[in-house]
Order: C-alpha cells, then structure tokens, then sequence
C-alpha cells in the first residue's frame, strides 16, 4: 500500500495511456504547461507536447466537439472541461453529437473519448462552479458515466474509460484532487475497473447506503460511526452511474430490507430517484421501510459558505437519516 | 484551370450535378406521395458548390455535411441507393435506417456525417483537421455548412482553433440565402460573409456558387494550402435555395421575382450555356443518371423495412 494524491492517481492513468497508445491526447481548459487547473496532469505537457496536451481557448462546444471529430478518425482524445456546469455551453456536442452519432449511423463507427469533468460543492463557488450535473448527463442514452471515489477508483475507472470504445464522461471531485488516500501495490499500469461494476465498502446488515463521489467516504464516516451504536450500515460505492450496478444494489437492499441514496446533486429527478424506481420491481416486497434519500435541496447552489454547508449531506446529517430508518 | 481543357472531369461535374437535381427531385416525390418519413431539405440549385467542391479533394480526405446533406454525399460519391433507402427509414439504408436524411454517414468515404443540428458538424469537421495533422498525414477536409450555421457559436470556436493551430480544413458556407424562412441580409449586417476570414486571420473568399468551375477552382486553392501545412481557409459561395427550407415549405416569404432571378443562373443551366460540352454528350449523361436513379427508388421502395429487434441494438458500437 501507498500513499497518493488523487489528482496524482489521474495523472499517473494520463501517463501511462498516453504511453501505451499515441492516439490519446487531452485537450481542454489549463491542460498544457499549466499542468491541469488541479496540476492533475502536471509534467505531462513537457513529456509528451504540445499536439498531445492541447490548451484549448476557452471553446468548450468547440473543442468537445472537436473530439468527435477525433475520434471519428482514429485517435482517443480526452476533453477536459473545467466544472461540469460549464458542460452546459457545449450540451450540443455533447447529448446531440457525441452520444448519437453511434446509433444515428446504423452503428457504423464509434465515438472512443473521454469526456473528464469536475463537480464539488464546499469551495463557495456559488451556482456556476459547483453543481453536480450527473443526472443530466445519465438522462441521454448512448454514453458511458464513470464517478471515482478516491485515488484508486480515479485511476483505474479513467484508465478503463479511455480504452472504451464509447464515449464516457468521468466526473471528477474538485474536493478531492488534494487529498491523500491509500493506493494497493498492485494498482499499477494494468488497473482497469470495469464500468457497470459497483463496490460494497462497508459491509452492514441493517441498512443499505448507496452514493457516489466524495460523498462515499462521508457515508463510510458515518457509517463507523453507527457501528458503534450497534447500527450496521452496508456503504454501496456506484463507481459508474451508466451502466448501473444494479445487481450489487439489489443484493444488498434484499439483505437490510433498507435503503438510503446519497447525493451531492439536486434532489428532484435526480439519479437516487432513477435509482430507487429502477430497483423498485426487484425489492419491493423485500422492502421493511420506505425508501429514502438525502440530497442536495432544489436550490441554485448559495455563495456564502453558511449557507452552502446547509446544503451539503454531512457525516452528521448522513448518520441521522440511517438512524431515522431504524 | 477551364473544365474546356478537361472534358473528362467536366464530364463527371456534370453526372454528379445532374444526379443530385434528379436524386432530390425523387425524394420530393416520394416526399409528397407520404412515402418519406420526416423532413426533406432539398439541395436543389446549389448543385455546383457540393460538385465543384469534392471535385477538388482526394479519395482519402474527409467531408463534414449538414441537414441539408444529399448535395454533398452524393457529389463525394455515396452510393444513391443506399441513400434512397436510408431517407425512406428501409433496413439497406446506410444508418439501416435509424438516421434517416439528416444523418447519414459513410466513413468509408470520409464522410463524416451530415448533421440534424445547424452548425454541430463545424466542431466535428475541425477535429477531423486535428487528426490529420496529428496523425501526421497530408489529409484535408471539406466543412460545408450554410449561411445559417455561420451564426452559430460554433463556426466561431472551430475556426478560431483550426486558424490558430493551422488545422488543414477548407470552410465552405453555402450562402443559400435564406435561414429556415429568414433571408440573411435580415440578420447580419455585412453580406459578403467570407470578410469574417480577416478576424481569424486566414484567407477568406466570396464566389459564385453556382458556377462549378469557379467553385472548384477557388476550393482546389484552398484545399492545396490546407494540404501543405498553410492552415484553413473560408469559401463562401453565394448560391440560392430553389425550394423552402424543408418539403412542406413552399418558399412564400421570398419577394416576387427572386426565385425567378436566380433560375436564370441555375447551375445546371450555367454549365450547359457554358459549353463545357457537347449537347449529344450531356444528354448521353443525363440518359445514365437517369437510369441510375430509377434504381435506387425501386431498390429504395423494394427495400423491407428494419426489424423490430433491430430498435435497441447499436446505441453503444458492436464492433
């Protein structure tokens, strides 16, 4: 076991696909000699060039587009698009071109990109910089969602995501880029994490908890919490929203009769909504209680730090709708 | 260069412009009679930019089309039947009938698609020019799109990068004149819409788009700097829409006498008056399209359509 920053896990799967095969190129916003608003691909620029780390201006339709294009033509790019609320001004490109044109062409030739993209509430970015768009994009069939957890899921879902020949968007969490998590020794450069393939991370019998992202270690928190009050919650880590491990979850909720869904992004026809509905039919005799979920409210996320932490499920608030289950 | 002292490759223009005036003049038809599913966007009257245009590019380079795409497939040499087929939603259509007109693609012929969205392919065609100079090839390609498209934020963004990082792409803008039921001296102020090359800093040019020899030699221009590495350029070709945006359009808002003016300069028309060719020749042409048209609407007709097991299939690629 090592010690890696996250951001350091990403660059660590750049480097090593971008060695493996000479048609992966990143391209976005700071991907060049800046090395990535995060340094998450810093040193890579000087090692591989210009036409392999391409600083994009500031043409998010453009350059996402661009990718298409790419990828039509036999190369894997990767677009890096800095907050996935900027997604919003190359959706276009991204639900119309990028995700149709496999099916739209009698499935002629796919589209292998990856399009990379951070979330993140708690840095008082306000309503532009902050928003988890996750559900938005899983709306639209025809691409792939991976959501990495830590450094080790960071580099082998990003690893995977680039040698798939879909297009798969990887939802990055701006919180986590600084932090230090733990990386096994055998996560080397043949890490691959399948997509479709969820994680128990914390085995329990009384409640299952099924999240994503950076919200995986705040329910895991919580959830070593409540093992000491004699409450035993299962942690289900989605690690990929499209496709859905439906079957992990299932397995699961069977087991505790129970069902939490954390989420980082709005409440209302979000993907803990499409989740429970999709497993209803599966567990709904299984079932000793309702249902719950414990999201973002309905609200454009609020500048002031005291007001954006209300927003934010919490270890705190996470322990309590388990124990509120019970 | 005068298609005079190339009767072969004035020959091949004419085919190729014929077969397009005919091919749409068939899909209207099966248009009216309720044989074609949705949307027809006829490219009747532009013939010569499509033709001139992918006369003057190689078998291996690549073409970005748009909605109003039948035009420029067929000028780069798709098959009419399986074209037929497609527009009719028939399972021997190239999309096997899941893209219909607005969609269809051949990437064996570097036809990147044609495109549903006014101004979605710009981006697409600019990353093609990417790969070509980042596979190190001497490849170009041709981005067709109209003068409605060269409003959209994309036909900013993607030539902005190709002229920065000098991408071998020829932007072609088919000034038809009109967007849907606007007429393009309505929303924007300067006409001559190539003038927008001096702002990106590459070579733009304005042209009649209905004379084939000027339009190929204005793109073989283009596409020979793209090609030796001198970044893109922008050709306008002024042209006209002989029919509304769409089948069910019947063209109303066009002032009296505009239609009438630009029939008098219809392409096809043009090249014939211009004596490129003997008449016995062109009719001898004319005879072979023709056949060759009957053909791809009775396999089009004849076609079964897809089955219902085929709907799920393909959203993700199969290999």
């Amino acid at each position: 076991m090592r010690k890696i920053y996250y951001r350091d896990a990403i660059r660590e799967a750049l480097d090593e696909e971008m060695a493996r095969d000479p048609m992966v190129m990143l391209i976005g916003e700071d991907v060049g000699p800046n090395g990535g608003t995060w340094k998450e691909n810093r040193g890579l620029w000087e090692k591989y060039g210009d036409l392999r780390l391409k600083d994009s201006p500031i043409s998010e339709s453009g350059f996402v587009g661009m990718c298409v294009g790419m990828a039509l033509t036999g190369m894997r790019p990767i677009a890096k698009v800095m907050f996935s609320d900027f997604l919003l001004v190359a959706m276009d490109q991204i639900a119309n071109q990028m995700a149709k044109i496999t099916y739209m062409s009698g499935g002629q030739k796919p589209v292998p990109m990856v399009l990379r993209t951070t979330i993140g509430l708690g840095r008082a970015s306000a309503a532009q910089h902050s928003q988890n768009l996750t559900a938005l994009l899983a709306h639209f069939p025809g691409m792939k969602i991976a959501i990495p957890s830590d450094a080790y899921t960071a580099k082998g879902l990003l690893k995977t995501a680039i040698r798939d020949n879909d297009p798969v968007v990887v939802i990055e969490h701006r919180m986590q880029y600084g932090k230090e998590y733990d990386m096994p020794d055998d996560a080397d450069e043949n890490l691959l994490l399948p997509l479709g393939k969820a994680a128990v991370v914390h085995p329990g019998e009384d409640v299952t908890v099924v999240t994503c992202s950076y919200m995986v270690e705040k329910c895991v928190a919580a959830a070593k919490k409540l093992d000491g009050e004699g409450i035993h919650a299962e942690v289900i880590d989605l690690r990929s929203i499209k496709p859905l491990d439906k079957e992990t979850i299932i397995r699961s909720v069977k087991k505790t009769g129970r069902l939490l869904l954390v989420d980082e992004g709005y409440t209302s026809f979000g993907i803990t909504g499409e989740i429970g509905f999709s497993i209803m039919p599966d567990v709904f005799y299984d079932l000793e209680a309702p249902m719950q979920r414990l999201c973002a409210p309905d609200v454009p996320v609020p500048f002031s730090p005291v007001l954006e932490k209300l927003i934010i499920p919490n270890e705190t608030t996470i322990a309590e709708a388990i124990r509120k289950m019970l | 260069m005068s298609l005079r002292d190339d009767p072969k490759l004035a020959a091949s223009m004419y085919a190729s412009m014929y077969r397009i005036r005919r091919f749409e003049e068939e899909v209207f038809e099966f248009y009216k009679r309720g044989l074609m599913p949705g949307l027809a966007h006829l490219y009747i009257g532009e013939e010569a930019v499509a033709v001139g245009a992918c006369a003057a590019i190689r078998a291996d380079d690549y073409v970005g089309s748009t909605h109003r795409g039948h035009g420029h497939l067929l000028a780069r040499g798709a098959d009419s039947r399986r074209m037929m087929a497609e527009i009719l939603g028939k399972e021997t259509g190239y999309c096997r009938g899941k893209g219909g007109s607005m969609h269809i693609m051949d990437m064996n012929l570097g036809i990147l698609g044609a495109n549903g969205i006014v101004g979605g392919g710009i981006p697409i065609a600019t990353g093609a020019g990417y790969s070509c100079k980042y596979r190190g090839t001497d490849q170009v390609v041709l981005c067709f799109f109209g003068d409605g498209a060269a409003n959209e934020g994309t036909f900013h963004e993607s030539i902005n990068m190709a002229a920065a990082w000098d991408l071998p792409v020829v932007y072609i803008i088919e000034n038809n004149h009109y967007g849907i039921t606007v007429s393009v001296d309505r929303v924007t102020k300067e006409h001559d819409l190539a003038k927008r090359a001096l702002g990106y800093g590459i070579d733009g040019y304005t042209v009649d788009g209905n004379d084939v020899e000027t339009v190929y030699d204005t793109v073989a221009k283009a596409v020979a700097k793209a090609r030796a590495g001198g970044g893109p350029s922008i050709v306008e070709c002024k042209t006209y829409r002989q029919h509304g945006h769409n089948g069910g359009d019947n063209g109303a808002y066009r002032p009296e006498g505009e239609l009438d003016a630009w029939k008098q300069r219809d392409p096809l028309k043009l090249f014939r008056e211009a004596g490129y060719l003997p008449e016995e020749k062109l009719r001898e042409i004319e005879e072979s399209v023709e056949a060759e048209i009957r053909d791809a609407c009775r396999f089009a007709e004849e076609s079964p359509y897809p089955d219902a097991s085929e709907l799920m299939q393909g959203i993700f690629y199969e290999g």
